[in-house]
C-alpha cells in the first residue's frame, strides 16, 4: 500500500511506476517523483529522527535543502551519509537510516539525554576544559557527537567527473526569474550556463497553483524549457547546484545525475563574463515553544507536500503565520481536504485581498501560538493574543507555520556582494555587487511572480548586454500575485508555558541558549553562532540564521541591520569529495615520471621507490632469498670491488647559454664557476639570498657561452624558478638563457674500479686514460655506437663514467652495459646502496645533513665559500648569522663503541645521554661494508673541535656511546675518485 | 582561481602560474648596507589591506616573470601586468 496519507490524484509523481524501498528497517512503497520526505509522509510516518543533542523525537520540517531536521544515511552502493530526508529520491532497493538514534527514531535509547538537558546547554563542552581535565570528557562528547558514518569504499559502480567551462551568462536558479533570464539571454546569443539544484526546472512554481498567461505556471515552465533545449548556446543543468561563486565570476556547479552510465557526478568549474543570481528564498519557522515537534512544519513545506507529491502532511491543520504567504498554503492544504482549524495571524491587521484567499477559514488577527503540545506528534496548540490574555487550546495534528522568507543571497555574498536590510520584506537583500552580479527574483526580495519574471527578463538582458549581445527585451508573460507583506516576529513572548524555543532544529539552539551566550559575553553574530554552533549544522542555519539574528537584536533592542549577518561560506549545500577530486586520484593525481629502464628494472626484480619529483627510481635489486642488507651489502661490495652501474637519469639538468653566464653561475654558486675551461666541470653550492643551502650540483662548461648545471632530482622544479628569477629580475641586463634539458638527457653512471674497462669494452672513440681525460671533466664522442656526452663525475667515490645519451638510445645502452659489463662482475644498484656509499664518503645529501640550518662551513666546506668573489647569493647572509658567535653544529662521523650497534636515522645527541635539550641528531647511519661495521654521520654542537670524544645518542629505551670521527670512512684522500 | 593576464600570453588561469610573492626593496648593495637594513630587506613583507604589488611565474606557459598589482581584501587584479 502506497500510503494512508495519499491523494488520489495529482502531484508530479509518476503513479504508473511504483518503488518500494527501505527506511529504518521497514519496507514502504511509493512513486517516481517522491523524495524520501514525500513518500513517508504520504505512509503516515510521523517521526522519522532525533534532534543531535537532546535526542527530542523530530518529523519533517521543510521539502527541499533548506530541511534542518531529518537527516538520513543511505546504504549499500550509494552508502553516503547526512542527507537531508527531501533531498533523497526513492527507488527500488533504498534502504536508508536515521541518523543519530538507536534503535529507531520512534524509539530511541539517547533521549536519555533529555534528563540532562540543564547540564548540556549551548557551549557546555568548554566548561570542561577549565576543570578538571576536559581529557576525561573528550571520548564521550566525541561519541555522542558526529551524525552518520562514512562509507568504507568508493562507489563499486561509476566515477566522478570534472570538467571546466566558459559562459558568458551563467545563471543559478531555474525558477520563473531564472528561467526567464535565460530565455533573454539565450535568444540574444550569448552563450548560457543554466544550473538548478532540482530534478526539474520551475523551482517554487512546482509547490504551488500560480498563473502565467492564463494557464498553470508549470505549462510555461515547460515551454520555456523546451525553446532553451532547442538553443545551442544553452546548458541547461538540472539537479545541479552552484555551490561557490570564488573571485574573478569563477563558480563551481556539482551536477549530481549526469546522463551517463558511468560518471556518478560531475563538477564544472565555469568561468563566467557575467553571472545571474536567481536562487529564490528560503521560508524560516516561528519561534515558539515546541516549534520543534513532529507535525510543525513550514507553511511552504505542507503546500509542497500536497500539490507536487500528492500527500497529506496532517488531517487537521493550524496555520500560524506573520505574513501573507501562508495564506495560499492554507488555502491549498484546504483544497486537498485538510481541514483547516484557525489560522493564527500575529498581525493585527491582513490584508483584505489576502482573506480572501481562504475563503470560511477562521482566522485570529493579532494572536499568537505560545506552544505546541504533544511529544511524538502535534496534538494541539495553546493560543493567546500577541500581548498576552487567556489562553485557548486548538486541537490539530499539523502546525503548519511561517515566520516569513529570507532571500537566498548565500552565492551573492560569497561573490563579496555587501547585503542590506530591507524592512518591507524583513530580511537581508543584495546591496552592492563586487563582481559582475545580477541578482533576480526572490533572491532580489522581490516576493511577487510578476514582480520575479519582470527583474528576470531585465537581468538576463542586461547580463547579455554586458557580454556583448544585445537583442529586444523579451516579452513578459501576464502573472498576477497580491504582493507580500509581513510584520516580522522573532519569536513569540510568552509567559506562561516553559520549554524550548528551537532556533537552530539541527544543532539543538534554543532562544535561552542565545541569551546564554551573550550573558557571558558573546553578544556579536559571529560569536554567538561559535558559541551555541547555531547555524552550523549541515544546513547551514538555511531556516534558523535569521532567526537567530532576529533574537540577538531583540535581546539588545538593536536594528537587525546593525547586528548583520555571519559570514556566507561555500559550499551551499553539501558537495561529495568525489566530485571536487573527479578523475584525480592515485595515478591521475600525481603522475609517476619514469625513465627508458623502468621495464627492466620491473623485469629485473628491482624494488622501486618514489625519488624526489615523482620519480621512480629502484631501491635495491634483490636475489631470491637475500633480506634487505644482504642486498644492500652486495650491491655496495660490488660497487667498491668490481663495477656498479645506475640509471642517473632523473637528475637535474639544465642548459645555459649567453654572455654572461659565467658572471650568472658566479653570482648564484658560493664557488667561482666563471673560471671554468671548457670540457671540466665543477662542484657548486647554491645559498638563497638568506644564507642557506638551497642545492649542490656540478656544473659544466662545453662551450665559451655555454654551460651545463645539474641539480640534485628533488629540487629541479624549484631551481629551474630560483635560476629564471635571477636571471628575469634581479639580472635582466644580463644575457643569459636558461633551458631545462632534464627530459633530453638520461644517463647510465658506471663505476668502480674496473669501470674504465667496461667504457671501453662498450667501445668509444674517446681517449679514457687519466692523463688524457681527468676527474671532473667532459668529452663528447661516441660510446657504444651512440653519440654520447661522457662526465667523470662520482657521487660514490669511486671511478666513475657518468655517459650522457638522449633518452631514444638509453635502453640500448643499458642493455649493451649490462651485456659487455657481465664479464667485468657488473651489477646494477639502486639507491640504498648509493645512499650507503655515499655516507662512507661524508658526501652531502638534501634532507639529511643539509637540513635548512647548517652552512658550508658547518659541514666542512668553508673551500667551496669563494673569498674572492665580491658578492654572491647568500654570502652576506651566511657570515650574519655566524657574526654572533654562537655555537654552531657542525658536521661529524660517529662510530657507535659497538660496531654491529646502529642508530636511527634522525636520533638526538644530547649531553651525555642525559634528558636535556639536544645538541645534535644522526642525520645517516649505514653499515659501511667497506669498515664491517656501522657508521653515522650527524650534526653536532662544535663537532669539529670534538674528534675523538664519546657523544650518546638517547632513544627512547636506552643511549647509545659513540665515538665522534671525521665524517669519512673510505679513500679519504679522494685517490680512487681521481684515478 | 584568479585570471591573471600573462605580458606575452594573455589572461590565463592562475593554475599556469607559480606565485613568487610581494616585490620587496629592491636587493641593496651587500658591501654597504648596515646588518638591520639587510634583515629587513630579507624578512620584511608587504602584506597590505588592499593592492599589493606581487610576482608571478608563468611556469605552465611562456616561462616569463611578471607583476601584477592585486588588492587582497577583493582580488581583483587593479594594475599590470609588467614584464619582470
Amino acid at each position: 500500500m502506497s500510503g494512508e496519507n495519499r491523494l488520489p490524484a495529482g502531484g508530479r509523481i509518476d503513479r504508473s511506476r511504483k518503488v518500494s524501498f527501505q527506511f529504518n528497517g521497514r519496507t514502504y512503497h511509493g512513486y517516481e517523483g517522491d523524495t524520501l520526505a514525500s513518500a513517508l509522509i504520504a505512509n503516515g510516518v510521523s517521526v522519522t529522527a532525533r534532534s543531535f543533542k537532546y535526542h527530542r523525537p523530530r518529523g519533517i520540517v521543510g521539502s527541499g535543502v533548506e530541511e534542518p531536521a531529518s537527516l538520513v544515511e543511505l546504504e549499500g552502493a550509494d552508502a553516503s551519509g547526512n542527507q537531508p530526508i527531501t533531498t533523497v529520491r526513492i527507488r527500488n532497493g533504498l534502504r536508508v537510516r536515521s541518523v543519530n538514534c538507536w534503535p529507531s527514531p520512534q524509539f530511541d535509547l539517547g533521549a536519555v539525554n533529555q534528563l540532562f538537558a540543564s547540564l548540556i546547554p549551548a557551549g557546555f563542552y568548554y566548561k570542561t576544559f577549565k576543570w578538571p581535565d576536559w581529557q576525561l570528557f573528550e571520548p564521550t562528547i566525541r561519541r555522542a557527537a558526529g551524525l552518520a558514518s562514512a562509507p568504507s569504499a568508493p562507489p563499486p559502480h561509476g566515477h566522478f567527473e570534472t570538467r571546466n567551462a566558459h559562459a558568458d551568462v551563467l545563471i543559478a536558479g531555474a525558477g520563473p526569474a531564472g528561467l526567464i533570464a535565460a530565455l533573454a539571454a539565450g535568444r540574444a546569443g550569448a552563450r548560457v550556463f543554466l544550473a538548478d539544484e532540482g530534478p526539474e526546472p520551475g523551482g517554487s512554481l512546482l509547490n504551488r497553483n500560480l498563473v502565467i498567461a492564463g494557464r498553470p505556471a508549470t505549462d510555461w515552465v515547460g515551454e520555456v524549457s523546451r525553446e532553451l533545449a532547442a538553443m545551442d548556446n544553452v546548458v541547461h543543468l538540472q539537479n545541479a547546484t552552484v555551490w561557490a561563486y570564488r573571485e574573478h565570476n569563477l563558480l563551481i556547479v556539482n551536477e549530481r545525475a549526469p546522463a551517463h552510465e558511468t560518471v556518478l557526478e560531475r563538477n564544472w568549474q565555469v568561468r563566467a563574463r557575467q553571472v545571474i543570481c536567481a536562487t529564490g528564498a528560503i521560508e524560516r519557522p516561528m519561534v515558539f515553544i515546541n516549534n520543534d515537534r513532529p507535525g510543525a512544519m513550514l507553511a511552504s513545506a505542507a503546500q509542497a507536500y500536497v500539490n507536487r507529491y500528492a500527500a497529506l502532511p496532517g488531517r487537521r491543520a493550524v496555520v500560524f503565520t506573520n505574513n501573507d504567504s501562508a495564506y495560499s498554503a492554507a488555502a491549498d492544504m484546504k483544497a486537498a481536504g485538510i481541514d483547516i482549524a484557525a489560522i493564527i495571524d500575529s498581525r493585527d491587521c491582513v490584508p483584505a485581498g489576502i482573506g480572501r484567499q481562504v475563503p470560511g477559514i477562521k482566522i485570529l488577527k493579532g494572536h499568537v501560538v505560545t506552544a505546541a503540545k504533544g511529544y511524538r506528534r502535534v496534538r494541539s496548540v495553546t493560543v493567546s493574543a500577541r500581548n498576552g490574555g487567556a489562553s485557548q487550546s486548538i486541537q490539530c495534528d499539523l502546525l503548519a507555520h511561517s515566520g516569513g522568507w529570507n532571500p537566498a543571497v548565500h552565492l551573492f555574498s560569497q561573490s563579496r556582494g555587501t547585503l542590506r536590510y530591507d524592512d518591507a520584506i524583513a530580511g537581508f537583500v543584495p546591496d552592492a555587487p563586487a563582481q559582475s552580479t545580477h541578482s533576480a527574483g526572490a533572491a532580489a526580495g522581490l516576493m511577487a511572480l510578476n514582480e520575479a519574471l519582470a527583474s528576470g527578463a531585465r537581468a538576463g538582458h542586461q547580463a547579455a548586454s554586458l557580454a556583448g549581445f544585445d537583442a529586444d527585451i523579451v516579452e513578459i508573460p501576464d502573472a498576477h500575485e497580491e504582493p507580500y507583506a509581513i510584520e516580522p516576529l522573532w519569536r513569540v513572548e510568552a509567559p506562561g508555558p516553559r520549554g524550548k524555543a528551537f532556533l537552530d532544529i539541527q544543532n539543538d539552539v534554543t532562544v535561552d541558549d542565545i541569551h546564554l551566550a551573550m550573558r557571558e559575553g558573546y553578544a556579536t553574530v559571529e560569536h554567538v553562532k561559535r558559541y551555541t554552533t547555531g547555524g552550523m549544522g549541515i544546513d547551514q542555519g538555511k531556516t534558523g540564521n535569521i532567526n537567530i539574528i532576529g533574537a540577538v537584536a531583540a535581546r539588545k533592542g538593536a536594528r537587525m541591520q546593525d547586528i548583520g549577518t555571519t559570514t556566507f561560506r561555500s559550499p551551499y549545500t553539501p558537495v561529495s569529495f568525489g566530485a571536487i577530486a573527479g578523475l584525480r586520484e592515485g595515478g591521475v593525481h600525481l603522475p609517476y615520471r619514469h625513465t627508458p629502464v623502468t621495464a627492466w628494472n620491473q623485469t629485473n626484480g628491482a624494488v622501486m621507490y618514489e625519488a624526489g619529483a615523482r620519480w621512480q627510481r629502484p631501491g635495491y635489486f634483490p636475489c631470491e632469498g637475500e633480506g634487505f642488507q644482504d642486498t644492500v651489502n652486495r650491491e655496495c661490495r660490488a660497487v667498491r670491488e668490481r663495477v656498479g652501474v645506475y640509471d642517473g637519469s632523473p637528475l637535474g639538468t639544465f642548459e645555459l647559454k649567453g654572455r654572461d653566464v659565467g658572471r650568472f653561475l658566479d653570482f648564484i654558486y658560493t664557488n667561482v664557476m666563471s673560471s671554468l675551461q671548457v670540457g671540466n666541470g665543477r662542484y657548486g653550492i647554491m645559498l638563497s639570498d638568506d644564507g642557506l643551502i638551497l642545492d649542490d650540483g656540478v656544473a659544466f662548461r662545453v662551450g665559451e657561452y655555454r654551460w651545463i648545471v645539474s641539480t640534485s632530482t628533488g629540487n629541479a622544479d624549484a631551481m629551474h624558478q630560483h635560476m629564471e628569477r635571477i636571471a628575469q629580475v634581479e639580472r635582466p641586463q644580463w644575457e643569459v638563457m636558461i633551458t631545462n634539458v632534464t627530459s633530453q638527457w638520461n644517463n647510465a653512471t658506471v663505476c668502480g674500479p674496473r669501470a674504465r674497462a667496461v667504457v671501453e669494452a662498450l667501445g668509444t672513440d674517446i681517449d679514457l686514460s687519466p692523463e688524457a681525460f681527468a676527474f671532473m671533466a667532459l668529452r663528447d664522442g661516441t660510446v657504444a655506437g651512440l653519440p654520447a656526452r661522457v662526465a667523470r663525475v662520482s657521487f660514490t667515490g669511486e671511478l666513475s663514467f657518468e655517459i650522457n645519451v638522449a633518452p631514444r638510445h638509453m635502453r640500448k645502452l643499458w642493455d649493451a652495459v649490462m651485456e659487455v659489463g657481465a664479464p667485468f662482475g657488473i651489477e646494477p644498484v639502486g639507491s640504498e646502496a648509493n645512499h650507503v656509499l655515499r655516507v662512507e664518503k661524508g658526501f652531502l645529501s638534501l634532507g639529511h645533513e643539509v637540513d635548512g640550518t647548517a652552512d658550508p662551513h658547518d659541514l666542512g666546506m668553508s673551500w667551496v665559500m669563494s673569498r674572492k668573489k665580491a658578492d654572491f647569493m647568500g654570502k652576506r647572509s651566511v657570515a650574519l648569522r655566524r657574526a654572533g658567535g654562537a655555537a654552531r653544529r657542525e658536521l661529524v662521523g660517529l662510530l657507535p663503541v659497538d660496531p654491529n650497534t646502529p642508530i636511527p636515522e634522525g636520533a638526538p645527541l644530547t649531553p651525555k645521554g642525559r634528558r636535556e635539550a639536544t645538541e645534535g641528531l644522526v642525520t645517516a647511519c649505514v653499515w659501511s661494508v667497506a669498515n664491517s661495521r656501522w657508521v653515522a654521520l650527524a650534526l653536532l654542537k662544535d663537532g669539529h673541535s670534538r674528534q675523538g670524544e664519546t657523544a650518546y645518542a638517547r632513544l627512547k629505551d636506552r643511549v647509545i656511546p659513540v665515538t665522534v670521527t671525521a665524517p669519512v670512512f673510505y679513500d679519504p684522500s679522494g685517490e680512487l675518485l681521481r684515478s | 582561481m584568479l585570471v591573471i593576464t600573462c605580458p606575452f600570453c594573455g589572461p590565463r588561469s592562475e593554475r599556469e602560474f607559480a606565485h613568487g610573492g610581494a616585490v620587496s626593496s629592491a636587493r641593496p648593495d651587500p658591501a654597504r648596507v648596515g646588518d638591520a637594513a639587510w634583515v629587513d630587506h630579507l624578512t620584511v613583507v608587504s602584506n597590505p589591506l588592499g593592492p599589493v604589488h606581487e610576482r608571478w611565474w608563468h611556469a605552465r606557459g611562456c616561462g616569463a616573470w611578471l607583476t601584477i598589482w592585486r588588492d587582497t581584501r577583493t582580488h581583483d587584479i587593479v594594475g599590470g601586468p609588467d614584464v619582470r
